[in-house]
């Protein structure tokens, strides 16, 4: 058949790329061969806008076993552990197909986790949606929670954390990214290459099927008025299956049978097969009539594009293909072998023995075009006048308005910026999800990191993800700077060392030279902190094309930071503990607003870090949205271990009163001590201004201001108040 | 003495109930597999947590066919002990080992936190260590634990004393508020009528120790223990 300009466009490719593939084949190709291509060289799997520019991000460091480029970046946790940890997007499905589309997402992730050998311990999810006050968005809001619940839950891994923003920005294109960590001995790490000529590529798990195919496509492009028309592409989900596969697939990694793996996620059998032969420098030959189909009459097209969830492929070494088809029938599951691992370097895929496609792997994984597009600094950027209240974005109009007006009734303000959507409870969201399975635990959804233990040692493993959207949006490097340092604080406060991170970087059309801009100066701020905090980045995702109607989202790199809790005794939470505790602000002397000062954060977390090793910190909590006027009233609500309690404190006075009691400014947290003067000493030695505010206590919640009682109001009526209103929101 | 945790397809809490027994009460242990025919050599057995079958069809109507509930039924007929936690309370109630059933929440969604229970009886095997009355804290996790039974079983359940556990407030009031999911009489667990066998809905296999927010779990399996070492 003739490749028309037609064919081109669906497949989304350019006749330059189209030229490239025909000089590659040293012929026209096939259609298969077309779609196979196009899904390779998609930008969702082959980063071509973005390869160029994330060269820049530290990716190194003595604790890191794997960077990017496998399934997931693997770090070494001493004890001969290692953790295998990675974020991915799943926008794009769900937009169309929320519940589905998440599940799919949480699936997809935790199948890079397990490809790797590791047994996934912890997820964590960070989304982003439209404003609740329009019905669309609650509706989306519903099946995104629903579906990570109902993948999670099954599958058994806890969903332990994660957050969730609203604003405009993101009304016709939600991002849900999921995030994973799995442990495992570090002598038994699992890749996805196809060594060995002549070893069984084995095909394992659920049935190819119709479904997801050209997902990879989709996520490539932005969305019109069609958008209803792409629900198709999404692919459906099957945890139980997913539960089988982690099974079988562990005991199979335990019994040595299995030399290479790898998940077919995005593009399927088609990405699977040609990267597991392009790492190895080997070919693969596939023959489609052995692949287990759902349905009748699959051409070869739809076979290697399916996007059919809870599917592995494997390479076998040669005596042991029957021991492993043995261990997944024990399982319930489908194995089969589909091909051979062969020494040509080409994917050779046949049907009814023809041969359908032949195309060199290394062509497809390594040489998709690279394409360093133009950069251009937006020339409308978002107004400022949110910048010292950010966690506005996403209120209606008029709770804006009111903030901002010549009110001064304290107590109203506090009520309403603890209710407002994005510092309420998200508790409706996470008792949807099962966070305490596998009895690891230790703190879970609502402190400043979640911290799971690691069973038979006395380590903990603290994990946090940030991703300031409404920061990035107004100076994208400084936002990036400040998600990292973030992150790290989130850590550090919880009571780890900040290991490494992944990243997640959900941006809009990269052919506008704005958005790869800030693409550009993302990556370039996000080097320089994670460079600087000793935090490489061991892989990620990127998703572009994240724009409805023409419109690019807020450009929001979300980060996900892994650390370490030497000691489980050095576990500290947010919530203050006990009354008659001091309550102390620390933050640095130059106080900044949108942006952060890297050696001044250090001097911060130095400081926390070993007050907390030397047991002088009964909580510890970041100050970020809302102030400190909202991090205290955090600190008072609820907890499994008490009832509300209260505290009677001082609030410095710099500026005035609204901009001290809630402007969010950088590098700040909130500690409590017995130890009051020695803390305070050491802060000093910091160099770093300390206030003892007051003490924690009773059961309300009082704040004076220059010798006058700004906010006096009962704790359970502001947690009340805090509570509700997520679920009010919804109904 | 020596404890069995049965592994179904889709189990996903049989980890954390091994894990108990093992390294928190430091009694011996070993997994099950569900295709197993016997039990036999085993004191107690423990039905896991989780999505048996993936909870196809109903939570626990596949698994119920599974050859080794043949086995676990021959075992609590003679006086075996059998626990059955979560989706374990699910599988015991389909299998007809224990009365009544266990629906969709009331509040149509999962729901994981933890809650209050008040112990009702001490005259369990699972229980000879609480006071009656005795409040515990221990978490709940599922989408299908709204316990039901027709009225006669229900009176049939209260009269004979089977029920072990209802969900309570912190005063241990028996409150709308504080029934999670629906239960009739705010029941979170019971007993057959020979008393061996429970299912409990609650996790105390993530409430028996300090760290992971509670201990009181732990009661549970110490009174399994002390009942196999009396008995």
């Amino acid at each position: 058949m003739t490749i028309t300009d037609e064919l081109l466009t669906q497949h989304g490719l350019t006749e330059r790329e189209y030229q490239k593939i025909v000089s590659i084949l040293k012929r026209e190709p096939n259609l298969t061969e077309l779609g196979i291509f196009s899904v390779m060289w998609s930008e969702h799997c082959s980063y071509k806008s973005s390869r160029v520019h994330l060269r820049r991000l530290p990716t190194k460091g003595p604790a890191v076993l794997q960077g990017p480029g496998e399934n997931a970046g693997i770090v070494d946790i001493g004890d001969g552990l290692a953790v295998a940890y990675k974020i991915e997007s799943h926008n794009h499905p769900s937009f169309i197909e929320p519940f589905q589309g998440a599940a799919t997402g949480v699936g997809g992730i935790l199948r890079d986790i397990f490809t790797m050998g590791a047994r996934p311990i912890a997820a964590m999810n960070s989304l982003r949606f439209g404003p609740l006050h329009k019905q669309q968005n609650k509706r989306i809001l519903e099946g995104v929670v629903g579906g990570i619940a109902f993948y999670g839950n099954c599958f058994g891994v806890p969903t332990v954390g994660g957050e969730i923003y609203f604003s405009d920005s993101y009304s016709q294109n939600p991002l849900v990214n999921a995030f994973a960590l799995g442990i495992f001995e570090k002598d038994k790490i699992f890749y996805g290459r196809a060594v060995g000529v002549g070893n069984p590529v084995i095909y394992v798990g659920a049935k190819t099927g119709r479904d997801g195919i050209h997902g990879a496509t989709m996520a490539s492009a932005g969305f019109g008025e069609d958008a209803g028309a792409k629900r198709p592409n999404v692919q459906i989900g099957d945890p139980f299956m997913e539960k089988l596969l982690l099974e079988a697939c562990i005991e199979a990694m335990h019994k040595g049978l299995i030399v290479g793996i790898q998940d077919m996620g995005a593009a399927g059998l088609t990405c699977s097969s040609c990267e597991m032969g392009a790492r190895a420098g080997t070919g693969v030959e596939l023959d489609l009539d052995a692949v287990p189909q759902r349905e009748a009459q699959m051409s070869a097209y739809e076979i290697m594009l399916s996007e059919s969830q809870e599917r592995m492929l494997l390479v076998a070494a040669k005596d042991k293909e029957s021991e492993i088809l043995e261990v997944f029938h024990k399982w319930g599951l489908d194995a089969v072998t589909v091909g051979r691992v062969t020494n040509d370097g080409l994917l050779r895929v046949r049907q009814h023995g023809k041969v359908i496609a032949e195309i060199p792997n290394r062509a497809l994984a390594d040489e998709a075009p690279l394409y360093n597009r133009a950069l251009l600094p937006p020339k409308s950027t978002l107004s400022s006048r949110l910048d010292d209240y950010t966690f506005l974005d996403g209120c209606e109009p008029a709770v804006i308005e009111t903030f901002l007006s010549e009110s001064k009734d304290w107590n109203a303000l506090l009520k309403l910026a603890v209710s407002s959507p994005n510092l309420a409870s998200r508790q409706w969201v996470w008792q949807q999800y099962d966070h305490m399975v596998q009895s690891n635990t230790i703190v879970g959804p609502g402190s400043d990191a979640a911290v799971v233990r690691v069973k038979g040692t006395r380590k903990a493993l603290a994990m946090t993800l940030d991703g300031p959207g409404y920061r990035v949006a107004r100076n994208p490097r400084e936002g990036a700077k400040l998600a990292v340092a973030e992150a790290c604080r989130n850590i550090v406060c919880s009571g780890g060392r900040p290991m490494a991170a992944t990243n997640c970087l959900n941006f809009g059309n990269p052919e506008h030279p704005e958005v790869m801009w800030q693409f550009s100066e993302v990556v370039d701020g996000m080097s320089e902190a994670c460079d600087f905090f000793g935090t490489p980045i061991t892989g990620g995702n990127v998703s572009f094309y994240n724009e409805t109607f023409g419109g690019d989202i807020y450009p929001t790199p979300v980060l996900g930071m892994v650390g370490l809790i030497e000691d489980i005794s050095f576990v500290t939470i947010s919530s203050f503990q006990d009354e008659g505790d001091f309550i102390l602000l620390t933050e640095p002397v130059q106080r900044l607003v949108g942006k952060v000062d890297l050696e001044d954060e250090r001097a911060l977390q130095n400081f926390i870090a070993s007050a907390i090793r030397d047991g002088l910190v009964k909580s510890a909590h970041d100050l970020n949205e809302g102030g400190l006027a909202v991090a205290l009233a955090e600190c008072c609500y609820s907890t499994l271990r008490r009832g509300a309690i209260g505290a009677q404190v001082e609030i410095p006075s710099h500026l005035e009163i609204r901009k001290d009691l809630f402007g969010e400014f950088s590098s700040r947290v909130l500690l409590t001590t017995r130890s009051s003067a020695a803390l305070q000493k050491r802060a000093a030695d910091a160099g770093l201004n300390v206030f003892e505010l007051g003490r924690v206590g009773g059961k309300r919640l009082i704040f004076h201001y220059e010798g006058v009682q700004a906010v006096d109001i009962a704790v359970d009526e502001l947690e009340a108040a805090w509570r509700q209103a997520l679920p009010k929101l919804l109904s | 003495m020596k404890f069995g945790v049965v592994i179904f397809p889709g189990s996903n809490c049989e980890h954390d109930c091994f894990y108990v027994i093992e390294s928190v009460l430091g009694k011996p242990v070993e997994y099950i597999w569900h295709q197993d025919t016997s039990v036999k050599g085993f004191d107690a057995v423990i039905l896991p947590g989780g999505f048996a079958y993936g909870d196809y069809l109903r939570t626990g109507a596949l698994a119920k066919f599974s050859p080794v509930m043949n086995a676990i039924a021959d075992f609590a007929q003679k006086g075996g002990l059998v626990f059955g936690i979560c989706n374990g309370f699910q599988i015991l109630t389909e299998a007809g080992l224990l009365p009544g059933a266990l629906l969709r929440n009331v509040g149509l969604k999962y729901v994981c936190r933890f809650e209050y229970l008040r112990t009702e009886t001490t005259d369990t095997p699972f229980t000879n260590l609480l006071t009656r009355g005795q409040l515990l804290r221990i978490p709940i996790g599922h989408g299908d634990g709204n316990f039901f039974a027709d009225a006669d079983a229900l009176k049939r359940i209260e009269d004979n004393g089977q029920v072990v556990f209802r969900y309570v407030d912190a005063a241990g009031q028996i409150t709308r508020d504080a029934n999670p999911n629906g239960s009739l009489n705010n029941i979170a667990g019971i007993v057959n009528e020979q008393r061996n066998v429970l299912g409990m809905m609650p996790h105390p296999d993530r409430s028996s120790e300090e760290i992971l927010g509670s201990a009181d779990g732990k009661l549970i399996f110490q009174s399994m223990v002390n009942a196999l070492v009396t008995q």
